[in-house]
């Protein structure tokens, strides 16, 4: 069974003006990129295709929102917001994995077929996305059964030797 | 100034489309997979391709690899902030700004990016 599952409900949480706020972000993060790229040609205006200016904004709202929703609930929510906050990055970093993928495929489809540069480059995003994230998530709970019997040993020896 | 006009609404639309996703999916590692998804990189390659033809595309995308390893630095250093020094997000995202800056322009010097 797949762990991912739409929650549709979460679009009730935002205010509208945080998603002007995110669509004047990503509107401003393009022109700003095209500037560069007139300006200092297309290879620093390239880097700029992948700076995390959204991302910003993103972490923000979803640690304000999370934070919001367990202090409704009656419980301290800055370090859960901070924690909802930290798991979008470590998605974020698997991300980055499949924008690096989409990357390589561009540059190297746009001359024969741009079409097919676009629809392969976005394929290679999502498989490469999506296989990032199955793998960790994977990994995870082995390192994490790892790193406590590491700890739990540790701390046996250091009571054994202490 | 048309350009940078559709420059803007192209880019709103496509970041708005790909953030609403990650909004509404969970879990919330996965949803954050859609926060570093190409989609500044989808309105400007379309618009380049259109302006500038395959051959500039194909420049920006190279640089793009470069910026797409420092965004994979810059958010596992997001993560770190958030998690070990418990600085909340604004700031944590923000002073992570400058390690995808250093990362970026560090490997397109390393790698001889032409302009």
């Amino acid at each position: 069974m797949t762990p991912i599952r739409f929650s549709p409900s979460s679009l009730r949480e935002g205010h509208w003006y945080e998603y002007l706020i995110r669509f004047a972000l990503g509107g401003a993060a393009t022109v700003f990129t095209g500037l560069i790229s007139s300006r200092y040609g297309a290879s620093i205006g390239g880097l700029f295709l992948a700076l995390p200016a959204i991302f910003c904004a993103s972490a923000t709202l979803i640690e304000k929102h999370e934070t919001r929703r367990k202090r409704e609930a009656g419980v301290a929510g800055e370090r859960r917001g901070q924690k909802a906050a930290a798991l979008d990055a470590a998605g974020a970093a698997l991300g980055a994995l499949g924008m690096l993928a989409f990357a390589f495929v561009f540059s190297l489809t746009v001359a024969s077929s741009i079409p097919a540069a676009f629809i392969g480059a976005s394929l290679a995003w999502l498989v490469a996305s999506v296989a990032a994230w199955y793998a960790w998530r994977k990994v995870r709970p082995a390192r994490r059964a790892w790193i406590s019997t590491k700890s739990t040993g540790s701390a046996i020896s250091r009571s054994r030797h202490g | 100034m048309t350009e940078y006009v559709v420059r803007f609404l192209v880019g709103g639309v496509v970041v708005s489309a790909f953030a609403m996703l990650g909004d509404v999916l969970r879990p919330k590692s996965f949803a954050g997979l859609f926060a570093a998804a190409p989609s500044v990189a989808l309105a400007t390659l379309g618009i380049a391709v259109y302006r500038h033809g395959a051959d500039y595309a194909a420049l920006q995308s190279q640089a793009m690899v470069a910026g797409a390893v420092a965004l994979a630095v810059y958010s596992v250093v997001v993560c770190h902030l958030l998690v070990r020094a418990q600085l909340r997000a604004t700031p944590a995202t923000l002073l992570s700004l400058f390690v995808w800056l250093i990362v970026a322009f560090g490997l397109l010097a390393l790698v001889g990016g032409q302009t």
